[in-house]
């Protein structure tokens, strides 16, 4: 059976980055991202019912540097992948799709998820 | 059924059996979850961010309310069904060795559903009291 010549998309490294393309990956990367912090709620959780002794490590991490640092990536890429989920959903219901309005969008979600993480932080380290 | 385009593959058009009609099916559940999780993902930041610090005491009074415990685990069945939804288009869309995208596939399935179980369970323990 001889394979069928399907066309095939130019390759990535031909474009130009644009805001568009680049929130397009960063909605990939962001995702997982997620996907690995989640990793960490679960060990958490379970850590939680194990007993005081397991607990205390899991909290001992997440005061830690590194813990810190994960748990600052996650809240970006949590409230990125929120704001840009939700211009994802606009594009599916038909809204959205001229060239100023996806610009207009993809600026809103930029700075949308960056105050939102600042006020998460601000109120996380006030309380 | 015509074949214009001559893209279909030679076994498809003597099946000629056309699509499965399970297209959507995907994009429908992956936009489903995402729905869910907006407010879901909103309440979890929040009671997190309210709690940074706490101890153990105050996770379980936490999710002590049947309210919230019901909260966290649809938040853990949809997060993690999204979860698998997602990364399984990653795969798809990287692996192109079969075996390996096929085990992949399967893994991110056992594991997607295996940690939400799991959270779920820590959960109820503590709701219901460990």
């Amino acid at each position: 059976m001889t394979p069928v010549e399907r066309p095939l998309s130019p390759h990535l490294q031909i474009y130009k980055p644009q805001l568009t393309s680049v929130l397009s990956f960063s909605h990939r990367a962001t995702g997982v991202a997620l996907a690995v912090g989640s990793l960490f709620l679960v060990w958490w959780l379970v850590a939680a019912v194990s007993g005081g002794g397991a607990f205390d490590a899991a909290q001992a991490f997440w005061g830690s540097w590194l813990g810190i640092l994960m748990l600052f990536g996650w809240t970006f890429s949590l409230f990125f992948h929120l704001c840009n989920g939700i211009r994802h959903l606009a594009w599916d219901a038909g809204y959205g799709f001229e060239l100023k309005e996806a610009y207009a969008s993809g600026w809103a979600v930029v700075a949308a998820s960056g105050v939102l993480t600042v006020i998460a932080w601000i109120w996380a380290v006030a309380s | 059924m015509s074949d214009e385009t001559g893209m279909r593959t030679p076994l498809g058009r003597a099946i000629g059996l056309g699509s499965a009609k399970e297209g959507v099916q995907h994009w429908w559940a992956q936009r489903l979850t995402a729905v869910a999780m907006v407010p879901l993902a909103l309440w979890f930041c929040a009671g997190l961010i309210a709690h940074a610090g706490a101890d153990r005491a105050a996770l379980f009074q936490w999710l002590g309310s049947p309210v919230r415990a019901i909260l966290m685990m649809l938040l853990l069945g949809t997060g993690f069904h999204h979860m698998a939804l997602g990364l399984q288009v990653v795969i798809e869309d990287y692996v192109h060795v079969e075996w390996a995208k096929v085990g992949l596939l399967v893994l991110n399935r056992f594991v997607a559903y295996g940690l939400a179980v799991a959270g779920i369970f820590a959960v109820m323990r503590i709701a219901l009291g460990a």
